[in-house]
């Protein structure tokens, strides 16, 4: 751990946060992907066996 | 053209919807002001034209969604759109129609309204002439918000979201001349990049906002 | 290969996409983290700025990217208006909310940066307020997507709004300029103009190649991200096509 002086709680908040929103954004993202294809798939597969 | 313009104005007058509801949505603006900011007239008269401008923008925003929402529902829209004009036309009799009965009388009452606020007696006139420049804009940018959520049911909030930020432009440039000619500074800049930006909005966005409407009526 | 516009097709997008995206993937990751902990820990601080120099790392390339997300779209809605490629319009929906959140990070670090450099979190100051815009301009655009239930009004309508949206964001960029300059004569202008130039120029080869490493990271997240959500958008275009399908029969 480096040594951040007296802006510790500046770097340290803004590291933390933004990483936050990325992790969530991609959490979010992969998230939708996995289930719109799952339903799809769903979809398609009882269109098939309808007609 | 014209008979078109009459029939709206016709129509908004009989309505009485927009011309007294912007006025006294204005009015009420103004009034709220000093309970929020307190009483003390050197504070008031400083933030008055900035004050008198964001009314006038809330105004105009308020009426919005009637300029084309009436006259979707009763389908009158769609026989417009079959009509000889061009639909570029129509929008801009739209945009007019909605300063005329919006923006104008909001730039008549600005300097009675300024006395509230203690607006300083250099400010009546480039606050005036600064609305009168800009208020057309506003109704050309808020005709183009219009036309884009026309097919909306709750399009009055997302209608809001989508012009505020495209009037900053417009408030920047007009504020900023009222007040520099209060304070004594050259003014000429901002006039000429707000009527720079009237004139733009009205030669170019009427091409969008009926290439938006052309899309919602398909 | 073919020209450029095969990827147009969607099923052909989504197979090149897959093949691509985990590399793509693996190579943000690898930037990212990189970046981020080598500046982290390994740079020495700013001697005027402190530690708070490491922000650095995250507040440009965020803004960077807030900036190229826009303008990306910008291109995939004028794609969509010329050529009507539907993976081109959802690629822009793809890319909006991931340009909402660069602009707040941007504009989180930038606050937080602000607060013991300029002795307040919020400073109207022009860049600062554009980016506030910006993120405005994100979220209607957002709501549009959101709020039209046919698909092709939807991309027809949000990439009109792209465009002149983009012109009015750049219309606010010099309108900002010219206010606060008005406001503050110059002054706040200065303080903060000199602190942006101090940053960029004073970037010496020990913050510059942590930072291009960083900022290449960022570019890769946003690529492999728009990938994953343009195929989402794309699967779930087709669903709501084959579910009304359905309903007809």
């Amino acid at each position: 751990m480096p040594d951040l002086g007296k802006y510790a709680e500046a770097v340290l908040s803004s590291y933390v946060l933004s990483i936050l929103l990325i992790v969530a954004m991609i959490v979010v993202s992969v998230r939708r992907s996995r289930k719109v294809k799952a339903a799809l798939e769903e979809i398609e597969k009882r269109g098939k066996s309808n007609g | 053209m014209i008979a078109l313009l009459t029939r709206d104005l016709r129509l908004a007058v009989r309505a009485g919807g927009g011309f007294g509801l912007g006025l006294a949505f204005f009015l009420i603006v103004v009034v709220l002001v000093p309970f929020g900011v307190g009483p003390e007239s050197g504070l008031l008269s400083k933030i008055a034209p900035g004050v008198l401008w964001l009314g006038a923008l809330l105004a105009c925003l308020l009426s919005l969604d009637r300029i084309l929402a009436l006259d979707w529902e009763d389908g009158s829209l769609d026989l417009l759109a079959t009509a000889p004009l061009p639909m570029e036309a129509i929008v801009s009799i739209k945009a007019l129609a909605h300063w005329i009965t919006t923006g104008l009388p909001l730039v008549l009452a600005a300097p009675v309204f300024g006395l509230l606020l203690n607006l300083p007696d250099a400010g009546y006139v480039p606050l005036v002439i600064s609305l009168l420049i800009g208020t057309p804009a506003l109704s050309v940018i808020g005709t183009f918000g219009a036309a884009l959520t026309v097919g909306l049911k709750r399009g009055g909030l997302l209608l809001s979201l989508l012009v505020l930020p495209l009037y900053v432009p417009t408030l920047i440039f007009g504020a900023e001349m009222a007040r520099r000619a209060i304070e004594g500074m050259e003014a000429t800049t901002p006039l000429l990049m707000l009527a720079g930006i009237t004139c733009g909005t009205i030669a170019l966005l009427p091409f969008a906002s009926a290439a938006v409407l052309r899309v919602n009526l398909r | 290969m073919g020209s450029i516009w095969e990827y147009a097709n969607p099923k052909k997008f989504i197979a090149t996409t897959d093949r691509l995206l985990p590399w793509v993937s693996a190579l943000a990751l690898v930037a990212l983290v990189g970046g981020l902990i080598w500046g982290f820990f390994f740079t020495p601080d700013d001697y005027k700025q402190g530690s708070t120099v490491k922000i650095i790392y995250l507040h440009v390339p965020s803004a960077l990217m807030a900036i190229n997300a826009w303008m990306m779209m910008l291109v995939a809605s004028l794609i969509w208006i010329v050529r009507r490629h539907h993976v081109s319009a959802l690629a822009a929906r793809a890319a909006a909310p991931i340009g909402a959140v660069m602009t707040l990070i941007a504009l989180i670090t930038g606050a937080i940066w602000g607060q013991p450099m300029w002795g307040t979190w919020w400073e109207w100051d022009p860049r600062l307020t554009s980016f506030l815009i910006l993120f405005l301009f994100y979220l209607g655009y957002m709501a549009l997507w959101a709020a039209i239930e046919n698909d092709d009004t939807a991309a027809d309508l949000t990439s009109i709004l792209c465009l002149v949206g983009s012109v009015f964001a750049i219309l606010s960029r010099y309108a900002v300029n010219f206010w606060n300059q008005g406001l503050h004569q110059g002054s706040s202008v200065m303080r903060a103009g000199a602190m942006m130039g101090d940053t960029e120029e004073r970037v010496s080869n020990v913050y510059a190649v942590p930072l291009f490493v960083c900022i290449a990271g960022f570019i890769l997240l946003f690529i492999a991200l728009v990938f994953l959500r343009t195929q989402t958008e794309i699967r779930a275009r087709r669903m709501r096509a084959l579910l009304a399908r359905e309903r007809m029969n």
